[in-house]
């Protein structure tokens, strides 16, 4: 029964993967221009490898895109690569492969995601809740509404807005970058406070941009509950505020706000990848940047197919979490 | 009954009196509402969807919620009075002085925590501070006087029937064993054969306790069988109090009167007589006694000058102007 | 009946109505209020700059505001004012098209599936399922990457955005043509005989028109979104002042470093009063189409 439904879920998960390296693999042969064939014209026009780099390189997409192959069998060899998480090599940074860029910059995108999405979900869904509570402190419904005023501002405009307040007039923290020049990363403690230093106006743009839609949210669901009949029974039995808040408000907020938070998630590490560009963080953002910028297609296109598989897998991970939430849907 | 009556009253409420502000005016949704009730005494409160049945619950827990406000009055749950208490001294007062069963017990739970959980909160936000063990005790006898399996404790309300949710919020409205309890159309959900379980099993922890109940419902026939005495509320009045043998054989207010005779029985059977007229709008009391333009004794004295209340034989109350000259 | 009649001579006009819902309906009032503004700024920027300034060469070279520039101008010499203008009404353009184009897919294939039901259904579910995990972003990410930089055009763009930009419209459609199917009035209507067009156009249509015009304005609102993140990233199309795209080259020059704090703050504003305005009217609109939001204020 459970092994069924998590057979499923996992098909699924493939199903969605597949569909996303489908897209990447057609999308480029459906361009009128050969992007990649043009990105080696550029290359050795000036002359940024020697003969035997490009070669290499040649014959390596040769091989991966199977130019001369045809489509069916390079489309084959195209998803066997992607099961082994070969995305090639970088054209910019040859001799890396793509998985080896990717995995030199998950670590600071992963610490950047992690505690910028717990923090605003944490904090968005505290204050709307008690936004919502008629016997919350007037003070708390105060501080809910700037929030939410900020719901229309995606994050990278609230890291421009940053940039010029804090960084530009007040001068109070560093404009971009993870590292003053001339403070080398050796693992002292001085150089991780610079690090934390440049990372607080990222992580706080992150958390500013979207901690008022979980404001709004989590208060119409909290709207929604104080007229559940088992919140009015509660009061009925004499329980204290704070019990009813915790076990009959919150603990049935949680489920649909879990999913939300997964439905949110390619949206939160999108806005993750253009804060880091922004700010010019070591990371997949910077990475991914660099690369357009370059035309450094395969990286462009593992990143995508990376992050894809990311969140979907993430997705359907959560979904294994709802039971533990909901008793109603364990019996399913 | 009969050495109940010579007993002090368990609950009194007194001149109770309830307004909702809403923007199209003014509602008073309970308009001076007095009447008095023994321990172990069953009370019956019947009367049309909004003639104020429920706000009269509400207003005894005190929770009566905005735009609604108690204007005045006073509800004495053996000798204390519950609207003079503080916020926190009557939050401790609900389910340990006066308990409430809901109407609607199919969501009255909540679904993600389990039964026992809900019991034991009840408990510990009480100041009972007993070991967990003896905690769980007292709930699994609670479940086990209302009829239902200690396997319960462990389990979610979606796992329960209707009946079995009904029996769970009375194990929890005795709980604390209160003085009065409050059931508001308790089988309004259920079918015939539930309703009648669930009947007595109110009626037995209720002798258990010895406490005095209010059942809240619009069934007649059900309510006979099981109260001592009836209630009759019309737009928010209360316009009689009678035991119900007396009701029954000889209704005092008109529309009591018509009440009764609208129940089927075997005379009248497949003639089905309604009470003529609609029950009128809170926001627009007709003038003096609020039933006058569907009474079929209306009396010219009735449209100017609002009744009584009256106290006649046998500690029967009517609120009618035929009986003005009786006292 | 004296009442009644009494009411209907009192009744206001149709537009003060109006006005008196949107008094009390704030967030749509602001929304549209700014919305007005933005229009206004552009129309009669139009009118009174000259577009050719909106371009590189056209201006001195990173002048603060002042006033022969108010706005100041950038690195590659845009007058920012002109630019605004054009960068506003390119943006407005590639909302329109993409909101358009992804509402009518969207209305379209939510209909079909939930009207026919069925095989077309499960099939129209699926492929929306499947595409809801998929980061829209990068896949467009994808798309505009393997083009040719030259070929990028706001058409272009509207294109790659509306894409993989109709899933959410097509579920709102389908769902609520769904329950409206169940309601009475199509039922009777199916018995007295009215073809499936018929139901479509006269029955549902009209229900459907307050979460069509909500789905439209979300639409715009991700078409908006989506061209801007594309545009930060230096996906946009490079020459035109694509407000995005604005931000990508002031961020590129180290605009913030050098002082020249004017050139990315402008458009980020910009963007802050379009995004704001959309996110209003649509909350605005919600209330007007459900009424259970309504009640719950």
């Amino acid at each position: 029964m459970i092994l069924r439904l998590i057979f499923r879920r996992v098909l699924f998960l493939f199903v969605v993967i597949w569909c996303a390296s489908s897209i990447v693999f057609i999308i480029p042969r459906l361009s009128k221009t050969n992007a990649i064939r043009e990105r080696f014209a550029e290359l050795s026009r000036t002359g940024g490898f020697s003969p035997d780099d490009l070669e290499k390189i040649i014959a390596s997409y040769s091989k991966q895109f199977g130019l001369d192959a045809p489509l069916w069998q390079q489309y084959q060899d195209y998803l066997g690569n992607i099961l082994h998480m070969d995305f090639g090599y970088s054209l910019n940074r040859y001799p890396m492969t793509v998985t080896q860029v990717i995995v030199t910059a998950i670590p600071s995108t992963l610490g950047l995601l992690l505690v910028t999405t717990v923090l605003s979900f944490l904090i968005g869904n505290f204050l709307g809740a008690l936004s919502a509570w008629p016997k919350a402190p007037n003070w708390v419904r105060a501080m809910a509404t700037p929030f939410v005023l900020l719901t229309g501002v995606p994050p990278i405009i609230m890291g421009v807005l940053l940039l010029f307040f804090i960084g530009f007039r007040l001068q109070l923290l560093p404009l971009g970058g993870a590292h003053t020049i001339g403070i080398v990363p050796d693992g002292s403690l001085s150089s991780y406070l610079d690090l934390l230093l440049h990372l607080i106006l990222p992580s706080l743009a992150l958390i500013l941009g979207s901690v008022g839609g979980w404001v709004l949210s989590m208060r119409g669901m909290g709207i929604t509950i104080q007229g559940e009949d088992y919140v009015n029974f509660a009061e009925h039995k004499g329980l204290t505020g704070k019990v009813i808040f915790r076990d009959y408000y919150l603990r049935n907020t949680l489920l649909p706000q879990a999913t939300a938070l997964a439905l949110a998630l390619g949206t939160v590490v999108t806005s993750a990848i253009v804060i880091e560009g922004l700010f010019g963080l070591p990371g997949i953002g910077q990475a991914l940047n660099s690369a357009i910028r370059s035309n450094d297609f395969p990286v462009i296109y593992g990143i995508v197919l990376f992050i894809t598989a990311a969140v979907a897998t993430l997705m359907v991970a959560m979904e294994f979490v709802y039971p533990l939430l909901d008793p109603r849907i364990r019996n399913q | 009954m009969a050495d109940a009556l010579h007993k002090s009253p368990i609950l009194t409420v007194s001149n109770l009196e309830v307004t909702y502000y809403t923007d199209a005016g003014r509602a008073k949704a309970l308009d001076d509402v007095s009447f008095t009730l023994n321990a172990g005494e069953k009370l019956g409160m019947v009367g049309e969807s909004g003639s104020g049945k429920s706000t009269l619950a509400l207003a005894m827990m005190r929770m009566i919620k905005p735009p609604g406000r108690i204007e005045a009055g006073h509800v004495f749950v053996g000798g204390t009075d519950l609207m003079a208490l503080s916020d926190e001294d009557m939050r401790q007062a609900r389910l340990s002085k006066i308990a409430y069963i809901p109407q609607g017990a199919m969501n009255s739970l909540n679904p993600v925590i389990r039964i026992g959980a809900q019991l034991v909160d009840a408990l510990r936000s009480h100041g009972i501070r007993d070991s967990r063990a003896q905690i769980e005790e007292r709930c699994i006898n609670a479940l086990k006087s209302v009829d239902l399996d200690p396997a319960v404790f462990r389990m979610y309300p979606h796992e329960l029937s209707g009946g079995m949710k009904q029996r769970v919020c009375i194990a929890i409205g005795i709980l604390l064993q209160p003085q009065v309890i409050i059931a508001d159309e308790p089988t309004s959900a259920l079918d015939v054969v539930t309703q009648r379980q669930v009947m007595e099993t109110i009626d037995r922890v209720k002798n258990q306790i010895n406490a005095a109940v209010i059942l809240i419902g619009h069934d007649m026939g059900l309510m006979a069988q099981f109260v001592d005495r009836v209630a009759v509320m019309y737009s928010g009045r209360l316009v009689e109090v009678s035991t119900v043998r007396e009701m029954f054989t000889n209704p005092l207010h008109p529309y009591t009167a018509a009440l009764i005779s609208s129940l089927p029985n075997l005379q009248n059977k497949g003639v089905f007589q309604g009470i003529p007229g609609l029950a009128p709008s809170l926001l627009r009391l007709p003038s003096g006694c609020a039933f006058h333009p569907r009474c079929t004794k209306m009396m010219e004295v009735c449209q100017s000058t609002r009744p009584l209340t009256r106290t006649l034989e046998s500690n029967r109350l009517v609120t009618c102007h035929l009986y003005d000259a009786v006292v | 009946m004296t009442d009644a009649t009494l009411v209907m001579s009192l009744r206001p006009s149709r537009f003060w109505l109006a006005m008196r819902y949107i008094r009390r309906n704030k967030s749509l009032a602001i929304g549209l209020a700014v919305m007005l503004f933005l229009i206004a700024f552009t129309v009669i920027g139009f009118l009174t700059i000259n577009p050719r300034h909106a371009y590189p060469l056209s201006a001195a070279t990173r002048q603060a505001p002042s006033w022969k520039y108010p706005l100041g101008t950038d690195f590659f010499g845009r007058d920012l004012l002109a630019a605004m203008v054009v960068g506003m009404w390119q943006t407005a353009a590639i909302g329109l098209i993409a909101g358009g184009i992804g509402t009518m897919i969207g209305v379209f294939l939510g209909f079909v599936s939930a009207y026919f039901g069925g095989l077309i259904d499960a099939i129209i579910k699926t492929i929306c399922q499947i595409l809801t995990p998929i980061p829209v972003l990068l896949i467009q990410v994808v798309v505009a990457g393997s083009l040719d930089k030259r070929d990028v055009t706001i058409m272009v763009m509207a294109l790659i955005i509306v894409m993989l930009g109709w899933m959410g419209t097509t579920l709102v459609v389908r769902s609520q043509v769904l329950t409206m199917k169940e309601r009475q009035f199509v039922a009777v209507a199916k018995l007295s005989g009215v073809g499936s067009m018929g139901i479509i156009f006269k029955e549902i249509m009209p229900n459907l028109l307050p979460f069509i015009a909500a789905a439209f304005v979300v639409q715009v609102f991700q078409a908006v979104f989506a061209s801007f993140y594309l545009a930060v990233l230096g996906l946009g199309p490079l020459r035109e002042p694509l407000l995005g795209n604005i931000i990508w080259s002031a961020q590129g020059q180290g605009a913030f470093f050098n002082g020249w704090w004017w050139w990315p703050i402008e458009p980020a504003i910009a963007m802050v009063l379009i995004l704001g305005s959309l996110a209003l009217i649509n909350m605005g609109l919600d209330e007007l189409a459900n009424p259970r939001v309504r009640k719950s204020e």
